[in-house]
């Protein structure tokens, strides 16, 4: 276990390096980033004093071992517009993407893993059909255009719902539906399908053969049994969806979280904001994966010894 | 000397079935689907010929007219203007047709960079497979939006660049599939008969395993068809997609949201068609992932 454990972080590693330095190279292929800081009046000494100043000069191999030794000294860059440090520009989005990201998953957890059972144990009925045609819809409509709708339903016509920014309960109604909608879809399909394994094992019926209600049995004996496969599922995808998804969802509603920088600083090309904006996401995404990787691993005695 | 015949080459898998025993199989769900991918494709093609008018022809006299069936209706445009006067349907088609061919472009690129790399790693072995597995670890490991997010903003908004994108997504799950069937099919009998009889590795690979991976391949394109396609639209709809006044149909979304409350027809026009095109592959890629797949037969 402990060498398993040892090898999935050496190889978490390895991972983030090579994304660091594939984001590095793709900056800096793209022509002189000082293009988009340097005003059109300005003389060459204050072009030369803006090189410095972000670190620009120098051959390609010099500005690399620059910019590894300062990502490992915790300098990350200054934004080209606001004059600042991205770290403390990315920090201060933390919070209100969490926020978010946690009401999506939790509401996604609160939907889809009943639909999920009910789908399961109705499977020859209409009810059974109807939630899988929901969760397909799910699938079916991209995120834009169902916060669009909802914009356009909930706000616009029925004005009952706030657009822009996080500032009360009623602000998280739209964006939470909008990111969790395609994670509803994915985890109700899959946890139908992880009671459709349990359902047809012989405890089942030893459990049903003892005389316990129905309930109990597809509760205790079905869906907990599920639930090992399902939160799996849930640690190993939800987190590189919801990235995806947050970016679109926070640029949609202006909900001041990372998505929306990210969004916002490509457009307005601040490179420094975006790298890091990106590395911190990516990296954020493949520890969680890692975490869960390893937690799963440590939980299930089959894993745990088959990979020591 | 004993006279060795000659191998050949053979299919695994499923079955060839006709166009006719897939439609009788098909319940009528699908078969909506299935003739609403063939219209969307049909009016793609034909947008030039259909489109009533030239979809960057603005007429600042019939600004924002809504669809029929509204008041103010102007005849002849039957889905409505949009906000510089321009034909909605048109614009629409257009739109789709664009959309269409870059997630084509996208997903041909896609399978041909995954299969090769793939093929590769499983013929090869050795460090060429470590190498391609570990490309497949990062880019399972990143969220392919931020990945598109940062090429696109780095080497600017060009199509070029767009198709490049929609064509690295995807292409690892192209490697793993062809990788992990290689793998597979290189023990089995009739490739061993094969290599016994001197057939060269590349011909093993080309005549012999290829053909035996093109149904999870095909599979895998319709998924990841439809996905391309709300990465092109979603990107677009972030204004890092097509520039104006070149449109698809997600930057027509995005670019008609300033008008929502006023002229919602400009959204509702190629949103109702973005759902369209992803309902429609969607159906179809799940139909054709549950033929491949046997378990799921029967559930």
């Amino acid at each position: 276990m402990l060498e398993f454990a040892a090898l999935r972080l050496l190889r978490m590693c390895a991972t983030i390096f090579v994304i660091v330095t594939a984001v590095f190279f793709a900056t800096r292929m793209s022509g002189d980033a000082l293009d988009f800081v340097v005003a059109p009046g300005m003389t060459e000494e204050d072009r030369i004093a803006l090189t410095e100043y972000y670190g620009l000069g120098g051959s390609i191999w010099e500005q690399y071992v620059r910019y590894i030794g300062a990502f490992l000294s915790g300098e990350f860059g200054i934004s080209f517009l606001e004059r600042r440090p991205v770290a403390d520009i990315v920090a201060e989005r933390i919070w209100p993407s969490l926020q978010l990201l946690l009401a999506g998953v939790g509401f996604t957890l609160l939907v889809s893993i009943p639909l999920g059972v009910i789908a399961a144990v109705y499977r020859r009925s209409w009810l059974g059909t109807a939630v899988m045609g929901i969760a397909f819809l799910g699938y079916a409509i991209p995120n834009f255009v169902l916060a669009t709708l909802l914009v356009l339903i909930f706000a616009y016509t029925l004005n009952w719902l706030p657009v822009v920014g996080n500032g009360t309960f009623l602000h998280f109604l739209m964006p939470t539906i909008a990111l969790s909608a395609y994670m509803i879809a994915g985890l109700t399909r899959f946890t139908r399908n992880a009671m459709l394994d349990v359902l047809s094992q012989d405890y089942m019926r030893t459990a049903r053969a003892k005389g316990l209600a129905e309930r109990v049995v597809i509760l205790k004996h079905g869906l907990r049994n599920a639930a090992i496969t399902v939160l799996s599922v849930v640690g190993l995808q939800i987190a590189g969806l919801a990235a995806s998804g947050s970016v679109v969802v926070e640029a949609i509603f202006s909900w001041p979280g990372i998505g929306d920088l990210l969004v916002e600083s490509a457009i307005r090309r601040d490179y420094p904001v975006l790298q890091f904006g990106v590395l911190s996401v990516a990296v954020a995404v493949i520890l969680i994966n890692t975490c869960v990787d390893l937690a799963y691993t440590w939980a299930d005695p089959r894993l745990r010894l088959a990979r020591s | 000397m004993v006279d060795v015949p000659e191998t050949p080459a053979r299919r695994l898998r499923l079955p060839r079935f006709g166009l006719g025993d897939l439609w009788a199989e098909a319940d009528w769900i699908q078969r909506i689907a299935a003739l609403l991918a063939i219209l969307l494709a049909a009016s793609a093609l034909l947008a030039p010929w259909i489109a009533p008018f030239d979809p960057t022809d603005q007429s600042l006299l019939s600004r924002l007219r809504p669809p029929i069936g509204f008041e103010r209706f102007k005849d002849g445009y039957w889905l409505g203007t949009d906000e510089l006067g321009r034909d909605m349907l048109s614009r629409g088609l257009y739109g789709l047709r664009l959309t269409l061919m870059l997630a084509m472009l996208g997903a041909c690129i896609g399978l041909a960079v995954g299969s090769i790399l793939g093929l590769l790693a499983g013929v090869l072995g050795g460090i060429a497979d470590s190498l391609v597995m570990a490309l497949v670890d990062v880019q399972i490991a990143v969220p392919f939006t931020l990945i598109a997010l940062l090429v696109v903003a780095i080497f600017g908004a060009e199509v070029e660049v767009l198709v490049v994108v929609l064509g690295i997504y995807g292409w690892e799950q192209y490697a793993r599939i062809v990788r992990g069937e290689v793998l597979k099919l290189r023990e089995m009998p009739f490739v061993e008969a094969a290599r016994a009889t001197g057939a060269s590795p590349a011909r093993i690979a080309l005549v012999h395993i290829l053909p035996n991976v093109t149904s999870p391949l095909v599979v895998q394109f319709t998924l990841s068809f439809s996905n391309i396609v709300l990465l092109e639209s979603t990107l677009s709809f972030l204004g890092l997609g097509v520039q104006p006044p070149t449109a698809t149909l997600g930057s027509m979304v995005g670019i008609g949201r300033d008008y929502m409350p006023s002229a919602p027809w400009i959204v509702m026009v190629p949103a109702i068609a973005i759902l369209l095109v992803t309902f429609a592959v969607q159906i179809l890629g799940d139909w054709l992932r549950d033929r491949a797949d046997v378990r799921l037969r029967g559930r």
